[in-house]
């Protein structure tokens, strides 16, 4: 395997996504859990560009990874504002407490 | 020389998104993941889709973060991050399963010299893929109506005025 910066490239999304999988999987704080995902998001539109570069077709690219953060952001915001709320009602930013709590 | 400048990026990247999960503090993490999104649209500027990178950099390192302290503010100190339940051996194990298997799936298929012949995006957003500008439009749409309703403060006595 020679150390071309497309295999840097690779190796590096690879990461990202391995530690934001690895960050989803142990955390436990509502917000810890969002941010988690904007990881996972940035790895991903990193791939997309990634994907439109090598395939000749940066545009496409660019437009997928365009669409992907306005969702990601989009997401973040309404698990944030989730986040709040559920602190204002049951204390807890929890997961796992959260979860077993009625009403 | 240009591989280095990309090691140094993604190693940076990385790094920062190991410590926004390790760290105990999640106004910390909330600064690594600031970090993560600089360097990632750096990466970006250098793969050469400027337009994505500036709101990469913008919306991920900018808005994100306010919204974040934003957040943390109203919750308060209590933002800690618990133990986790999975035993983190078990976790570590099985990310390091699913990506190596992603690269050992995904290795081969970048194999190829890269293609010439670009389009430039204004052209694909606004004629082949306009309908993602309108999916784009109405998530916003969404997002803000989702916030001011999740955000917004019920006033004592609202419900039993509406019963009345």
């Amino acid at each position: 395997m020679n150390f071309s910066p497309l295999n840097i490239i690779l190796i590096g999304i690879a990461g990202l996504l391995g530690v934001g999988f690895y960050g989803l999987l142990i955390t436990r704080n509502l917000i810890k859990v969002v941010m988690m995902l904007q990881i996972l998001i940035k790895a991903v539109v990193l791939a997309l560009v990634f994907a439109g570069k090598i395939s000749g077709n940066l545009g496409l690219g660019q437009s997928t990874a365009a669409t992907v953060i306005v969702a990601d952001t989009i997401v973040a915001v309404v698990g944030l504002a989730l986040a709040v709320q559920v602190r204002r009602r049951f204390g807890t930013l929890d997961v796992p407490q959260i979860s077993t709590l009625k009403g | 020389m240009e591989s280095i400048e990309y090691f140094l990026l993604l190693t940076g990247a990385i790094f920062c998104a190991y410590r926004a999960t390790v760290s105990k503090r999640i106004l910390s993490s909330t600064l690594y993941l600031a970090c993560i999104s600089a360097l990632t649209s750096v990466v970006i500027f250098m793969l050469g889709a400027t337009q994505v990178a500036v709101m990469e950099l913008s919306v991920g390192a900018g808005l994100v973060t306010v919204l974040m302290v934003y957040a943390l503010s109203v919750v308060g100190e209590d933002a800690l991050d618990p133990t986790s339940v999975i035993p983190k051996p078990l976790a570590l194990g099985l990310v390091g399963t699913v990506t190596i298997l992603l690269g050992w799936m995904v290795y081969p298929a970048i194999q190829v010299t890269i293609v010439s012949g670009d389009v430039d995006l204004a052209s694909v957003l606004w004629q082949s893929r306009v309908l993602d500008v309108w999916i784009q439009i109405v998530l916003i749409f969404s997002g803000v109506m989702g916030v001011l309703g999740l955000l917004s403060e019920r006033t004592p006595g609202h419900s039993e005025e509406v019963h009345a």
